[in-house]
């Protein structure tokens, strides 16, 4: 685990500490609309590529949120582009 | 141009409604009750001499020159202290006023020195104004006698007379030349609330001293400049006028400073700055300034300062000066090439809190349209980044509630975090003022601020919390306030979503959340924080004045959003006296924030994926914008080290100093292929920097900042940029070299684009501001007139919403290998990384960071006060003297953060608040050891910075 990685994996685990604490219903859509709204897509990109190698370390409401982040577009795409 | 001269009516503005009339001079005036005779005669157009009133004070009659005479009473009673009576009328000049009124300047000028045409009042004095009012033609009395003048009388020393004190850097002081008017001592209590200045002795042997007999620099004295400008002789003078003469015309601008947003006339001589006086009109600080605004701005003139670009390859090389030309192409070819190399997403920008609205706006503009990406951050990062999102999620906007004017109708005011006579002294001033009116006070603080207990001011309660723990307390004070009854049911069904209410109320009436229980971690008994609890809910109007202790926290959002709670559940909020004031650091940092500096927002707090907003900017720029939101900071030094980030444009910022964990950042860009800097001075990020761009001061440029009350100030151009250009013609040549169409010949063009976009600005332009002076956005259709207070009638968002704050203690815990808690803050005299205050006099008063440690503390670890101390957290260790106080609790110690050799953030850790990664500089688990000198960082990095500043042909400068 990288880093940059354990990083990432810290503020996600952060952002879900603080929505585990407001009503249920809305945890996990806050936790995925937060990183939605703030995250940049490398960023997104890298979570979902941790979740994929089975997401250690993540706090489960990150995992159930997961489907509901939205999924960047492939890293190569963009290069080109650039 | 010419020079503004404020019409001094003598005594303050009677805010009573009832109008009363009454002859003056044969004229009829009406005026509201309990003005003064002096004033209604001044609205009139009649100036009756005067010498020891000034409208910025209460009126004292001790001069006896103001007399008048009123028809049907006996005697000649003084204007400045006799209100106003329906019906009667006063003659302003007759004989007998002329007699008297010439005896008593007879007098004055008998124990006065007679060397008006040397002095440097020349022009600018009450005392020979008057003397030629009263029609003065000769003096009986000698300077044989007694008297205050001469330092011998006949060959004996003259026990009346005392030297010069020329010990303040930025004005001096004769006692020869006094009057004893007093407006001096009168200024320092009103307005400024210090109290520093003292008159002793009785009629003829009384004199004015600072303190016990002390000079100015060792009394109390903070140097606000108030009591120079109220002097009205050459007694107090600001040493600039004695060395360059009278100003022969004046400007209006904005100092630069903090988020107080002061208005100041720059008094000029040509393109010379003589002095800088507060405006009696700027509607933020109404006619009063503190040390910084009103004499720090030697650094514009400093030799430090960079006039040229200069670009070199490695940040090992030294610097080579280029053209203009060549430093923009230079950029633009390394961005392109970055782009092309690394993807588009590998470069960004940095706004910055120190420039105008419309810099800040053409960086993210830039950023966006030119880059295409949203990889824009400004440092409002580091300090109030979580203000922005928790007001957001509870009220709807991003802002402070009020104006700075509210103040004055508070009856409890709360202070979290924040130290106001250091960071907002302005504003602190007003508060004092309220305070000695009876106003009462709490402090929520790791650490005994001044506004505790000083001069005639004490606060109610002080909540000496451990740091990092301010939701735990906050959730507590709502606890109170919940199961204790005080909610204000009403306010709260009327204005707040009740179902959310309801689930809020429940989760603080937790006992875990009781005073009692929280006590544990907080370390505040449980009585004080319920005493707190019910002052706040119940004394009336209630406003919470916060800082950055509380956004620069792992938890710093929660903690807003926990403050926006208290007010609604109090119902304080929506008019004057009350709501919730984020305290904004540096000059502009509202401002940057407004003008879309975030990565995931577009000027006015519109989300970057929101299709409608970026439709609006797409048009007008002729571009298509990313929806994605970009990176921020902290994200960015991650994605360097990770290599795929590697060119940024830093305008105005100096991120190594001020961001936490140095090493990191330092790591962050040195990585990086192509880093900008435009700044003043070569601060410590250029020292990692390939392109260095020099920055303009706001004497030299048009623009605006936005104040902390989110009051749009005009900032007006004195002297041609030293530089040569302004930083907003700077970014726009970068633009045009980066093939952008840019084509603004004037900052008031850039605003137009603003209002054009903005919404909440609509209204806003040059012109209007002229007219109206300043205004507070929103100001628009719906408020023309701006907005002093936000949410009046309702919530921007609709319904406030209350939100559960869980407190969950910070992972930077103390240990035994790091047993205490640092916090960090700021000091009056200098500004965020001082790199314009440390190249100013007010070193004197803060020449070095010092760490305040507890007498336990210190004696455990055999350390002395003045000892140089080892300071070591996880991230790394520094050194600097000790302090030792007990204004910091056992286990806490404290420090400031103005000097690089200190590098105080080379001790701070990378922890960041969960929802904005503001960095948690308020906690780190430390431990002080003595120590015999700098540590091997500090002189490595001395070393570095040393070589870094190199600049090729031209001797090494000595710092
Ligand atoms: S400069 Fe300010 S603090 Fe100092 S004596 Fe004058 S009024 Fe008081
Ligand atoms: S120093 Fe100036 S303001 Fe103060 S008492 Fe003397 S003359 Fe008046
Ligand atoms: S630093 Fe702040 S309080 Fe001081 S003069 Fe400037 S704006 Fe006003
Ligand atoms: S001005 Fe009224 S007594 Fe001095």
């Amino acid at each position: 685990m990288s880093d940059t990685n354990a990083k990432l994996i810290y503020m996600a685990n952060q952002i879900a500490t603080f929505f585990q604490s407001q009503p249920a219903r809305e945890a996990a859509q806050g936790v995925a609309t937060h990183i939605n709204k703030y995250w940049e897509p490398r960023m997104r990109r890298k979570l979902f590529k941790h979740i994929e190698h089975g997401g250690e370390g993540l706090n489960p409401l990150v995992l159930e949120a997961a489907a509901k982040i939205r999924r960047p577009e492939a890293a190569e795409a963009v290069i080109n582009r650039g | 141009m010419s020079l503004i001269h404020e019409i001094d009516y003598g005594t303050p503005a009677s805010k009573s409604e009832k109008l009363v009339t009454l002859t003056i001079d044969g004229r009829e005036i009406t005026v509201p009750e309990g003005t003064s005779i002096m004033r209604a005669a001044m609205e009139a157009g009649i100036e009756v001499p005067k010498l020891c009133a000034s409208d910025m004070m209460e009126a004292f009659g001790s001069c006896r020159l103001c007399l008048v005479e009123i028809e049907g009473r006996a005697g000649m009673p003084a204007s400045c202290t006799t209100p106003v009576a329906a019906g009667i009328s006063v003659s302003t000049q007759t004989q007998r006023l002329k007699d008297v009124r010439r005896g008593v300047m007879e007098l004055y000028i008998s124990d006065h020195p007679l060397d008006c045409l040397t002095c440097a009042a020349n022009g600018d004095c009450e005392l020979q104004d008057m003397a030629g009012a009263v029609g003065l033609r000769d003096v009986r009395y000698g300077y044989d006698g007694a008297n205050h003048v001469k330092a011998r009388n006949n060959g004996e020393i003259n026990r009346q007379w005392a030297p010069k004190d020329e010990s303040n850097p930025y004005f001096t002081f004769d006692p020869a030349k006094c009057i004893v008017c007093s407006r001096c001592v009168r200024a320092c209590e009103e307005v400024q609330g210090t109290f520093a200045l003292t008159i002793s002795g009785r009629g003829f042997d009384s004199k004015v001293s600072a303190g016990m007999n002390e000079d100015f620099v060792s009394s109390e004295c903070v140097s606000c400049g108030a009591c120079v400008q109220a002097c009205p002789t050459a007694t107090l003078t600001e040493k600039s006028v004695i060395e360059i003469g009278q100003p022969e015309h004046s400007v209006v601008t904005t100092c630069a400073y903090c988020g107080v947003g002061c208005s100041f006339k720059a008094e000029m001589r040509g393109e010379e700055l003589v002095r800088m006086v507060p405006w009696k009109d700027g509607q933020a600080n109404r006619g009063h300034s503190c040390v910084k605004g009103r004499f720090a701005y030697g650094y514009s003139s400093h030799k430090d300062r960079i006039l040229n670009p200069m670009v070199r390859e490695k940040v090992t090389d030294p610097w080579r000066e280029v053209t203009w030309e060549e430093a923009y192409a230079h950029v633009a070819n390394e961005f392109r090439r970055i782009q092309y190399q690394y993807g588009r997403d590998s470069v960004g920008g940095i706004t910055s809190s120190r420039c105008t609205n419309e810099e800040t706006y053409l960086v993210q503009k830039l950023v966006r349209a030119g880059f295409g990406n949203n990889n824009v951050d400004t440092c409002a990062r580091v300090c109030h980044s979580p203000t922005g999102y928790g007001l957001n999620q509870t009220f709807g906007t991003s802002a402070g509630t009020q104006d700075f004017d509210s103040v004055e109708h508070t009856d409890v005011a709360v202070i979290i975090g924040a130290n106001p006579t250091d960071g907002h002294p302005v504003f602190a001033s007003r508060l004092k003022k309220r305070l000695r009116q009876g106003a009462k006070l709490i402090v929520i603080d790791p650490r005994r601020i001044d506004l505790v207990r000083s001069a005639h001011v004490e606060a109610s309660y002080h909540l000496p919390i451990k740091p990092g723990t301010n939701v735990a307390i906050l959730t507590s004070l709502a606890h109170v306030i919940v199961t204790e009854g005080l909610a204000n049911e009403a306010f709260i069904r009327e204005r707040c979503d009740w179902s959310e209410y309801e689930d809020w109320a429940a989760f603080v009436a937790e006992p875990y959340h009781s005073p009692e229980a929280t006590e544990a971690y907080t370390g505040v008994p449980a009585e004080l924080v319920r005493g707190a609890a019910r002052l706040y809910a119940t004394g009336g109007n209630g406003a919470i004045y916060y800082g950055l202790g509380v956004t620069e926290h792992s938890q710093g959002s929660t903690t807003v959003m926990a403050i926006a709670n208290l007010a609604m559940v109090t119902g304080n909020i929506g008019r004057p006296g009350v709501g919730v004031n984020p305290l904004r650091g540096q000059n502009n940092v509202q401002g940057s924030c407004d003008m879309g500096s975030f990565p995931h927002e577009l000027p006015g707090y519109r989300h970057i994926s929101d299709d409608a907003t970026r439709e609006i900017f797409e048009k007008l720029w002729g571009v298509t914008l990313n929806n994605e939101p970009g990176l921020r900071i902290p994200n960015m030094l991650d994605a360097a080290v990770e290599g795929t980030f590697k060119g940024l444009y830093i305008q105005g910022e100096d991120i190594l100093q001020s961001d936490p964990d140095t090493k990191h950042v330092a790591a962050g860009l040195a990585a990086m292929e192509c880093v900008v800097v435009q700044d003043l001075f070569l601060n410590e990020t250029a020292n990692y920097a390939h392109v260095f761009l020099p920055g303009s001061t706001f004497l030299e440029k048009d623009g605006t900042f936005t104040n902390a009350e989110r009051r749009i100030n005009r900032v007006r151009k004195v002297m041609r940029p030293k530089n040569g250009y302004a930083d907003w013609e700077v970014t726009q040549k970068l633009a045009q070299a980066m093939g952008l169409d840019w084509n603004y010949s004037h900052p008031s063009e850039i605003m137009d684009e603003i209002a054009a976009t903005t919404p909440t600005f609509a209204l806003v332009s040059y012109d209007y501001l002229d007219k109206m002076g300043s205004v507070q956005w929103p100001c628009n259709e719906k408020a023309p007139l701006g907005s002093p207070i936000m949410h009046v009638d309702g919530f921007v968002r609709g319904k406030g919403k209350f939100i559960r704050t869980e407190f969950v203690a910070t992972d930077e815990k103390t240990g035994p290998r790091f047993p205490l808690l640092l916090t960090t803050g700021r000091i009056l005299s200098q500004y965020n990384v001082g790199a314009q205050t440390r190249r100013t006099d007010n070193v004197v008063w803060h020449a070095e960071d010092r760490l305040e440690i507890h007498p336990h503390d210190a004696e455990q670890r055999g350390i002395r006060d003045g000892d140089w101390v080892r300071l070591a957290s996880r991230s790394g260790e520094t050194t600097l003297r000790a302090l030792i106080t007990d204004r910091v609790a056992p286990g806490v110690v404290y420090t400031t953060f103005h000097h690089p050799t200190t590098q105080a953030n080379v001790i701070t850790t990378d922890f960041s608040d969960w929802a904005t990664n503001c960095p948690e500089y308020k906690v780190t688990a430390v431990q002080v050891s003595p120590s015999n000198g700098p540590s091997d960082w500090q002189r490595d990095y001395d070393e570095q910075a040393r070589q870094s500043r190199r600049i090729a042909g031209k001797l090494e400068a000595a710092e």
